[in-house]
């Protein structure tokens, strides 16, 4: 009993790491139908971009890592990837939006080696860690309940991923520019009639989208201690998994779907076998689209390649 | 310049091709380095690569960014009944063509009904499986022991071992005939040149056959091309054992000159390299994948000659090279026509100035 609650604990924190990086994919590809296979990467370089401020505030300048500092880290490099993602779009997909749905994918492929060996050259090709100072600033309190631990680095980091993903879902459902940004992702044409600027919102996808992967990236950097240049690639495949499992497209989808494959893949970890678990992960997620051809959350839309 | 690819485009093919099979066969004795043997041969088994890629994606346009797998079992098939039963190599080929498809069968069957984006990440998901299945062997399942009424397998799986795990296989058998053995690189690369020549010929009868129309039907109107008769299920079924089939083959070509594989050469990125093959060359056109793959695979070989005092830029220059010959030629380096007159048409479609 304890072993499973422990599991699922495991299991929920790192499917929000996915369902953050799942948005990415799934909003990309709701306003563009679009795979940008280079989100996992832009993840990946949140991760060092965090790392690297990080060291220059609290180590090059001094001030010590309290929470404010945290939180002033998260929104600079979420500012910058969300740059990043802006120059991707701009340069490798705009002018590809008419030419089918193969070509744009080729791009997204390319960018994504080019942003792992720009990060390898900066950067480096070993693996890079995360001072044990920095895991220090937060206080090392855990509560234990029915045989399962959970620390309080757990808690912060579910409770900004749940805070994000609240404040995204809000932001779509009950602002203007949400709603101008779901007509996008219904009708381009229609939504431009309505005199909405579809490639205002189409940048501002490509904002939101890399920045909050990026936050994803400075948590898993925090989380795990331990960071490399090809981290986005197994990362972004399972995000990838999970919005395709909640039904890609649909932002609540891809949080769902987070959720439920950082679960299958803790309760794999915990009571099958960990070196099968990738395999289990996708072995359910392919018995489901079996079932359910457009994810749990999609909507049964004919589509064409 | 654009009017001389004008002209090489309506030169007669067979012409186009015998030239090409010219050079191929000059090239070992022209440039007998061995390293760019090497390189043509790496050309060769990823230009088989993309013409059965091409099967699925380009003519049957199912999205597949799985290949891998396919490529993965032909190449320990060869492997595997080569070292513990010591089948001759060219009697293996075939059978690996046939495993893969048989395989390809059996997990497609019940994902054909998913669409575009769908499909391509079960295809993917198929990938890593089998590559995690390759990596663990079989000994890794020996969890099954723990299930009640399977503790017998415990003994039988716990030292089995039949993929070698993630060290792979070694000392494959090299191909022979007639007492000749495949050694150097410049015999291996008739070998692949045969292969490849063969492959053309037949990519070329099967465009114009009865099967290549319903499968490029099928990929301009699923809808049209059932109504018109043709069993959609079975025509999508055969492009994934066929595109399966000559992976397979080529995965044995592969183990037999290599000699030594492991599961990380079939990674996903290996499945992302077959499909750029076809993607950037130009999808559904014979000449477009053998450009492609000359994009993707001799490429970055140029690269590192070219850039000898900055080679650790070479990756990220080619990365940066790939978006622009996207960018610059959407529709492929040598597309064909009807892929180009599909294009045209989505593009009149589309709202002016959008």
């Amino acid at each position: 009993m304890g072993q499973l609650l422990q599991q699922l604990l495991n299991g929920l924190t790192i499917g929000s790491f996915y369902a953050l990086i799942a948005l990415g994919y799934t909003m990309v590809y709701g306003v563009l139908k679009l795979i940008n296979f280079a989100h996992g990467d832009l993840f990946m370089l949140g991760a060092y971009l965090g790392l690297v401020t990080l060291m220059g505030l609290v180590v090059n300048m001094g001030l010590s890592a309290n929470l404010l500092i945290f939180l002033l880290i998260f929104l600079i490099v979420m500012i910058v990837v969300g740059g990043v993602g802006v120059v991707l779009e701009r340069v490798a997909y705009r002018p590809l939006y008419k030419a089918g749905r193969l070509p744009p994918i080729v791009s997204a492929l390319g960018a994504s080696i080019f942003l792992q060996n720009g990060v390898m050259l900066l950067y480096g090709a070993r693996y890079r860690t995360f001072p044990e100072a920095f895991k220090r600033a937060i206080p090392d309190v855990m509560w234990t309940f029915g045989g399962a631990r959970l620390t309080l680095m757990q808690v912060i980091m579910l409770l900004i991923s749940f805070l994000l993903m609240a404040a995204l879902y809000l932001f779509v459902n009950y602002t203007r520019v949400g709603t101008a940004m779901r007509a996008v992702a219904l009708d381009h044409d229609t939504a431009r009639l309505m005199g909405i600027d579809v490639n205002r919102i189409i940048t501002l996808v490509f904002i939101i989208g890399p920045a909050l992967g990026a936050a994803g990236g400075i948590m898993v950097g925090l989380f795990y201690g331990r960071i490399y240049f090809t981290l986005g690639w197994s990362y972004g495949l399972k995000a990838f998994t999970a919005a395709i499992l909640g039904g890609i497209g649909n932002i609540p989808g891809a949080m769902v779907g987070g959720l439920l494959l950082g679960l299958i893949e803790a309760l794999a970890t915990g009571f099958v076998s960990d070196a099968w678990k990738n395999a289990i992960a996708f072995f359910i997620l392919v018995l489901i689209l079996i079932l359910r051809p457009t994810g749990l959350l999609g909507e049964r839309v004919a589509e064409k390649l | 310049m654009k009017d001389f690819f004008a002209r090489l485009r309506n030169l007669d093919e067979r012409w186009g091709y015998s030239i090409l099979a010219v050079v191929a066969v000059l090239f070992p004795i022209v440039v007998p380095s061995n390293r760019w043997i090497q390189v043509a041969n790496f050309f060769f088994i990823y230009a088989m690569l993309g013409l059965s890629l091409n099967i699925i994606l380009g003519y049957a346009g199912l999205f597949q960014l799985g290949h891998a797998a396919f490529y993965a079992v032909g190449a320990y098939t060869t492997a595997i009944l080569s070292t513990y039963f010591n089948v001759p190599t060219f009697a293996l080929l075939p059978i690996s063509g046939i495993l893969a498809a048989i395989f390809a069968i059996l997990i497609s069957r019940p994902i054909l009904h998913l669409r575009g984006d769908y499909l391509c990440i079960v295809t993917i998901g198929f990938g890593e499986i089998v590559r995690i299945a390759l990596r663990n062997d079989v000994s890794s399942l020996v969890f099954l022991a723990n299930i009640p009424g399977l503790a017998f397998l415990k003994e039988k799986l716990g030292n089995m071992v039949i993929t070698g795990g993630p060290n792979g296989i070694m000392g494959i058998a090299r191909p022979r005939v007639f007492g000749f053995v495949f050694r150097q690189q410049w015999h291996y690369f008739y070998l692949f040149l045969a292969f490849v020549a063969f492959t053309i010929f037949a990519m070329r009868r099967l465009e114009n056959s009865r099967l290549g129309r319903a499968w490029t039907c099928v990929r301009e109107d699923e809808l049209a091309a059932e109504a018109m008769g043709i069993n959609t299920v079975q025509v999508k079924l055969l492009a994934f054992a066929l595109g399966a089939a000559w992976a397979g083959v080529a995965g044995g070509l592969y183990a037999s000159w290599v000699t030594v594989i492991a599961p990380e050469t079939f990674s996903f990125w290996e499945s992302c390299i077959m499909f750029c093959i076809v993607v950037l060359g130009g999808t559904g056109s014979i000449p477009g994948v053998l450009v492609g793959t000359i994009g993707m695979i001799v490429l970055p070989e140029l690269l590192r000659e070219v850039l000898v005092n900055i080679q650790q830029w070479r990756m990220l220059i080619f990365g940066a090279a790939m978006i622009f010959m996207m960018v610059v030629r959407p529709e492929g380096l040598w597309p064909s026509q009807r892929f180009r007159r599909e294009l045209e048409l989505a593009k009149e479609m589309a709202v002016p100035g959008a």
